[in-house]
């Protein structure tokens, strides 16, 4: 065992089905703003304007459970996940991982938290290993574990054993993100959230990610928070279902429910029932919401 | 007490994965670094040389001039190295686009900071050692009285004050994402102009005076170049150690507590991402 007394009490309580009490994930009426600049200006300086990302939501998952959000793109969701992250901070609300306030008890929820987001993130002329190897060690993993580690991570996403020493920039984006799935399981994370995690990729690599995102739901114990904006991906991963637009959570649960609730065939009939929009209409990216220079 | 160990051990793994991580990057870009050290070279030589080409002086004024020029120009080198790197902690992070992973670590802060400065002082002053080796086989230098050890303990005294500098420059990049890194080398120039790298301090204008006295550059190109120079011991070098000592202990605890305030209002302002 080489994890911190202090991580390995957090694991040890989300491993104890008889001893937690506490939801993996819950989440309070939370609230986010980003500060906007139009182009007006206020004599000298421009101005500036509060735009809300999320306005209050609320919900909350058990663990080992995997939760699905749907959301157009600005919806918010980015927000959620960067929040969860501890890469923001909040107007308002709450937010607990396994018992642990996501903004006052920071580094305890970063040793139970890891994410998979949209683009792949790597230091791009190092290699799979290395950029495995350093990440580990943020993580309180020495030598000897990442050495043992990283090939059998990466074997199980099925990253090609002669190619884990060549630059990242020399990968296709399905191969960065099979790098990025195993840069989060890595670390043993309780809680994963992905953010997106197969937007971009080609049908291959989409599936075998999704692949993967069912075997980690089923021999690992975690607790997924599944952000995407790909109606079949989170039907069929996730056990509930909840849709996110202009920054408030609409409805969450299970997808036959869902559609039930809507009267809807598919879940992109029941997205138009909750919302009034099409599914691939664009809203504001909630991304380009945030101040400037 | 087993929990605080436990601690410990994760924070000195974290300080090994920072350095680890940017040697990886020098491996990576290693014909990068071999170009900027090829221009640091011919760059130091065009000052050096200004020494050759003053009029009127004796050979040996020309040889103490060259020894000023040389000492100056490699200090100065070392100290923009530590300056740089820790400067750089965000903005390269943002361009590689790994700044979020980095900072959803459990990693304390001061350690991910410490472990920039920490790679600094050792890539800073092997290229140092190296810069000054190369530009010395040019000009037949001799320094027969050289304490290149109290130079070398003067000059990681100095860096301690160039890391607490570095942090408080390194979150322009994360308040002002466009604009910051470009501020750094601002602050840069300043202590470049004032801490008399070329020419003594006194030829400056009062007000630049004042500022020269609370920059460390002034006391460690001091210090180093007594000890270079004229043989100078520890002891003797302390008049210049020991305002080094007070800066340090006053700049890194401000540049910690400065990189934090940053830091919260990148996360307030959503700004604490990857750019492009």
């Amino acid at each position: 065992m080489t994890q911190t007394a202090e991580f390995t009490s957090d694991i040890e309580m989300a491993s104890q089905p008889e001893a937690v009490v506490v939801p993996a994930l819950e989440v309070r009426d939370l609230r986010k703003e980003f500060i906007r600049k139009d182009g007006k200006r206020n004599g000298w300086r421009r101005r500036r304007r509060r735009v809300p990302a999320l306005k209050g939501i609320s919900f909350s998952m058990e663990r080992g459970e995997t939760v699905a959000i749907l959301g157009q793109n600005g919806s918010g969701k980015s927000t959620l996940v960067r929040l969860l992250s501890t890469l923001l901070l909040h107007e308002g609300g709450t937010a607990h991982v396994f018992g642990h306030d996501v903004f006052r008890e920071q580094r305890r929820v970063r040793r139970m938290v890891n994410r998979v987001s949209v683009e792949a993130s790597f230091f791009k002329k190092m290699s799979a290993v290395e950029n495995l190897s350093y990440a580990a060690r943020f993580y309180g993993m020495g030598h000897g574990e990442t050495k043992e580690k990283i090939p059998v991570i990466l074997t199980r996403v099925g990253f090609p054993e002669d190619r884990r020493r060549e630059p990242m920039e020399n990968l296709s984006r399905g191969m960065q993100q099979k790098v990025a799935l195993a840069r989060a399981l890595l670390t043993a994370p309780i809680m994963l959230l992905l953010d997106e995690p197969t937007t971009g990729l080609d049908p291959r690599s989409k599936l075998e990610v999704q692949s993967f995102i069912r075997e980690i739901r089923e021999t690992h114990d975690a607790t997924v928070l599944l952000c995407t904006h790909d109606l079949a991906e989170a039907e069929a991963l996730a056990d509930r279902v909840g849709i996110l637009h202009q920054g408030e959570l609409l409805v969450l649960e299970h997808a036959d429910e869902l559609k039930t609730r809507y009267s809807a065939v598919t879940l992109e009939e029941a997205f138009f029932a909750a919302t009034g929009k099409s599914f691939e209409e664009e809203g504001d990216e909630d991304e380009n919401k945030e101040g400037g220079d | 007490m087993q929990g605080a160990a436990a601690t410990l051990r994760h924070e000195m793994i974290g300080l090994a994965g920072v350095i680890e991580r940017n040697v990886y990057l020098v491996k990576r870009y290693i014909w990068w670094d071999v170009a900027f050290f090829v221009w640091t070279v011919a760059n130091t030589l065009t000052i050096v040389f200004i020494a050759k080409g003053v009029p009127s002086l004796t050979p040996a004024e020309v040889d103490h001039l060259t020894t000023v020029l040389l000492i100056g120009a490699v200090i100065w080198a070392y100290l923009g190295i530590i300056f740089e790197i820790v400067t750089e902690t965000v903005a390269w992070e943002r361009w590689e686009g790994t700044i979020e992973y980095t900072f959803m670590a459990p990693l304390s802060r001061p350690v991910h900071l410490f472990g920039m400065g920490l790679f600094a002082i050792v890539y800073g002053v092997v290229r140092a050692v190296l810069l000054f080796g190369v530009v010395a086989l040019f000009f037949s230098l001799d320094l027969p009285n050289a304490n290149y050890i109290a130079a070398l303990v003067v000059l990681v005294i100095a860096s301690v004050s160039f890391i607490g500098i570095g942090m408080m420059t390194a979150v322009l990049p994360l308040i002002s994402p466009e604009k910051g890194t470009q501020l750094g080398f601002v602050a840069q120039g300043v202590l470049l102009v004032v801490s008399g790298v070329y020419y003594p301090i006194s030829v400056l204008p009062e007000f630049m005076q004042w500022i020269a006295k609370i920059s460390p550059a002034t006391y460690a190109l001091d210090a180093a170049r007594k000890s270079i120079l004229e043989g100078y011991g520890l002891t003797q070098l302390w008049g210049d150690i020991w305002p080094l000592l007070v800066i340090g202990v006053v700049a890194v605890p401000l540049g910690l507590f400065v990189f934090r305030r940053g830091e919260q209002h990148a996360k307030r302002h959503g700004k604490l991402k990857r750019s492009g």
